[in-house]
C-alpha cells in the first residue's frame, strides 16, 4: 500500500491553529528585579503584548506615621524613602519645613547640603547603572561601581556617622559640621570615582552585548514622558532639559556651572549615557562647592580642656563641679555632636525651630531643657499654619514634599511626590511591543526604589 | 510669570472661590463643578500651558473640622513657561467624588488610584479605579484621620 503524499498548506494550518497569549508573572521577588514588584506580562511568543504593574509590597505607611510624629521625628523616616540617596530626601523635607517657617539657613549649611546631595546623586546613579548592567551580565561593572560607591559612602560616613540611615539635616541647618579632613577625603573619593567611571565607560559604552540590549529598547516619547509627569534622567533622555536645580534653583545651585545632559531617542541607552554624564556634572558641582564654601569654625575647640559629656554628667550628679563649670562637653560625632561652632551661624529667624547643639544637650541643663522643649510631645516646634510644596532634584527626578501645617506640633499632612512612581505608571507603555528580554534593561533603567515608590 | 492665581481668578471670577500665595506657592481653590473646565483651560491656554501634572493628593481636615472635609490638591507645572500652580478642590465626605483627569494627563491614573486607596475619594470616569498601595481585601482608607494609626489588618494572622 502506498501512501499518497498530501502537501500541507502551511499558512492554512497556522490560521487554523488556535493561539492564545500567555500570562507571565515576573516578581514580586525575582532575581533579575531589584525591588519587590510584580509585573504581569501578557506574552505572544516572546513579544510583550500587554503588561500590568502591581506595586505596594513595601508600603510602610510613611505618610500616616509622619502625621503622628513631630516635625523633627519625620527626618529619620525620610532616610528610608530613597535608600540609595537618603541625603536628598533629608534635604527636601527640611527645605519644605523651613519654607513653612520662612527660615533661611546659613551659607555654609547650604553648601554642605549641596555637597552631600550631589554625593548622594552619584551613589544613586552608580547603583542604578551597576545593578542594571549586572542584570545584563556585566557583573564586573557592578563590582566596580559598588567599589566607587564605597569611596563615597566612606565620605558620607565620616560626615554623618552612618552609611545609610544618616538623618543628617535638621530644620535650620545640618546636624554637624564637616570633619576636618573632609576636603581632601572628598576630592580623593571623586578622583577614585572618576577612575572607576572611566573603566566602566570602557567596559560598557561600546560593548556590543550591552549596546544591543540597551539601544532602541524601552523607548518613551517626549510627549508621553511629559503626559505621565516623568522627570529626571528619564525625561532628559528624551531631549527635554528639565532639571529642578536649574529651573527652580534651591539652596545655592544657581552659583555653579554645570550642564544638563540630554538624550535624543529616549531609550535605555540614552538613559545610561545621561546618568553617566550627570555623575560627572555632579562631581563638577561638588568641586566648585568645595572651592566656594565659606569659612567658619570647623570643630569645637579641643585644646585639652574638653570633657566627655557622660563624664561631665556623672561628676555633676555627685556635686563635683569644680573644673567643670564653663567647659564644653565633647560629644562623639555619631551622637550628633560637634555642632556647637556651627549653630551661631544658623540664622534662624525663629530660634525655637532649631535644636540646640548636642554639646549643650548632653552637657548642661539649659541645653537639655531646650532640647526637650523642642522634641517632647506637646512641646514640639510649631510652624505657622499653611501649606508648602518644595521640589528638589532627586536621583530619579523631581522629589516633592507637600507639607500642610495646622499650627500644632505635628504635621497635618506630609506628602511625598516620589519620582519613580510616575515612571512605574508609564512602564507598561515602554514594555508593550518589546520582547520579554527587554523588560530587564527597561526596568533596570527605571531605577525603581521600593522605599519611595510604596512609602 | 507672576500672579497666575490672580489671572485664574479673573478668568473664573465665580468658580475660583479663594486664592492665596503662601510662601511663593500660588494657589487657587476651584469650585468642584468647574474642575474639568478649569483643568482643560490650564492645559490648553497658551499663557498657562500646564503640560505636566506633577502631583495629586488629598488632605483630610477631620481634626480641623473643615467643612467640607476633604481637599484634593493638584500641582501643575509647565515645561515651556517654567511656572507652577496649585489647584485645590474641596469635597464633602458624603459625596466624596470628583471627575477624573486621566483624559488630560495620563499621570492622573495612578495618582487618583492612590487617593482612592488612601482617602476613599472616587474619581468618576477613571478607567481602572482600584487600590494601588494596599491590597484588595483591605477595608477602610488608611490616610483618613478617623482610621486608627495603630490598627493592623494583616492578610494572614491575628486581626484587631
Amino acid at each position: 500500500m502506498t501512501q499518497e503524499h498530501i502537501p500541507i498548506d502551511s499558512t492554512e494550518t497556522i490560521k487554523k491553529t488556535r493561539t492564545e497569549s500567555m500570562l507571565l508573572n515576573i516578581g514580586p521577588a525575582h532575581p533579575a528585579m531589584h525591588g519587590i514588584i510584580r509585573i504581569v506580562a501578557e506574552l505572544d511568543g516572546e513579544t510583550v503584548v500587554n503588561a500590568d504593574v502591581e506595586i505596594g509590597y513595601l508600603h510602610r505607611a510613611f505618610e500616616k506615621h509622619s502625621e503622628q510624629s513631630g516635625y523633627l521625628q519625620v527626618i529619620p523616616y525620610t532616610d528610608r524613602l530613597n535608600y540609595v540617596s537618603p541625603l536628598i530626601n533629608n534635604v527636601g523635607y527640611c527645605l519644605a519645613v523651613e519654607k513653612l517657617f520662612g527660615l533661611e539657613i546659613t551659607e555654609r549649611a547650604k553648601y554642605i547640603r549641596v555637597i552631600m546631595s550631589e554625593i548622594s546623586r552619584i551613589t544613586d546613579h552608580l547603583t542604578c547603572i551597576g545593578a542594571s548592567a549586572m542584570e545584563l551580565g556585566a557583573f564586573t561593572v557592578f563590582l566596580y561601581m559598588i567599589k566607587a560607591r564605597e569611596f563615597l559612602y566612606e565620605v558620607i560616613e565620616a560626615v554623618t556617622g552612618a552609611r545609610l540611615t544618616i538623618s543628617y539635616t535638621r530644620i535650620g541647618g545640618v546636624k554637624a559640621d564637616l570633619p576636618p579632613q573632609f576636603d581632601a577625603q572628598c576630592r580623593n573619593a571623586l578622583q577614585e570615582t572618576r577612575k572607576v567611571l572611566e573603566e566602566c565607560d570602557q567596559l560598557l559604552t561600546r560593548n556590543r552585548i550591552f549596546v544591543d540590549r540597551m539601544k532602541n529598547t524601552g523607548i518613551l516619547s517626549r510627549e508621553d514622558a511629559a503626559a505621565y509627569g516623568i522627570t529626571g534622567p528619564f525625561l532628559r533622555s528624551t531631549g527635554v532639559d528639565f532639571d529642578v536645580r536649574r529651573s527652580t534653583p534651591y539652596l545655592v545651585y544657581d552659583r555653579f556651572n554645570f550642564e544638563i545632559p540630554v538624550g535624543e531617542r529616549g531609550d535605555n541607552y540614552d538613559r545610561y549615557l545621561c546618568r553617566m554624564e550627570e555623575m560627572e556634572q555632579s562631581m563638577r558641582i561638588i568641586e566648585q562647592a568645595l572651592d566656594q564654601i565659606p569659612g567658619g569654625p570647623v570643630l569645637l575647640d579641643v585644646e585639652g580642656n574638653v570633657i566627655p559629656a557622660e563624664t561631665m554628667v556623672d561628676e555633676a550628679k555627685m556635686g563635683r563641679i569644680e573644673g567643670i563649670c564653663g567647659k564644653t562637653a565633647n560629644v562623639d560625632p555619631t551622637l550628633g555632636g560637634a555642632g556647637k561652632a556651627v549653630y551661631p551661624q544658623i540664622e534662624a529667624a525663629n530660634k525655637e525651630a532649631v535644636l540646640p547643639p548636642k554639646e549643650d544637650t548632653y552637657g548642661n541643663i539649659e541645653g537639655l531643657m531646650n532640647h526637650f522643649k523642642i522634641i517632647m510631645q506637646g512641646h514640639g516646634i510649631r510652624p505657622p499654619k499653611g501649606e508648602v510644596y518644595q521640589a528638589v532634584e532627586g536621583g530619579n527626578g523631581e522629589l516633592g514634599f507637600y507639607v500642610v501645617s495646622d499650627g500644632t506640633g505635628r504635621p497635618c499632612r506630609v506628602r511625598v511626590r516620589p519620582p519613580c512612581f510616575v515612571i512605574m505608571a508609564a512602564l507598561p507603555l515602554m514594555l508593550k511591543g518589546g520582547t520579554l528580554a527587554d523588560i530587564i534593561p527597561t526596568f533596570g533603567s527605571v531605577n525603581m526604589i521600593g522605599g519611595e515608590l510604596d512609602r | 510669570m507672576p500672579d497666575l492665581h490672580k489671572k485664574l481668578k479673573e478668568k473664573f471670577p465665580d468658580k475660583a472661590i479663594e486664592i492665596h500665595n503662601h510662601r511663593g506657592d500660588e494657589t487657587a481653590v476651584i469650585e468642584r463643578g468647574a474642575l474639568v473646565e478649569a483643568a482643560q483651560f490650564l492645559k490648553t491656554d497658551p499663557e498657562f500651558d500646564f503640560n505636566v501634572l506633577m502631583d495629586l493628593t488629598a488632605v483630610d481636615g477631620l481634626e480641623l473640622k473643615w467643612t467640607p472635609r476633604f481637599e484634593v490638591v493638584y500641582h501643575f507645572y509647565s515645561f515651556a513657561k517654567n511656572h507652577r500652580l496649585r489647584i485645590k478642590v474641596r469635597i464633602c465626605e458624603k459625596d466624596a467624588a470628583l471627575p477624573t483627569l486621566t483624559g488630560l494627563w495620563p499621570a492622573a491614573d495612578w495618582f487618583e488610584r492612590e487617593v482612592w486607596d488612601m482617602f476613599g475619594i472616587r474619581f468618576e470616569g477613571h478607567p481602572n479605579l482600584k487600590r494601588i498601595l494596599m491590597y484588595e481585601e483591605f477595608s477602610g482608607h488608611p490616610l483618613r484621620k478617623d482610621y486608627p494609626y495603630n490598627k493592623r489588618q494583616p492578610l494572614i494572622g491575628p486581626k484587631n
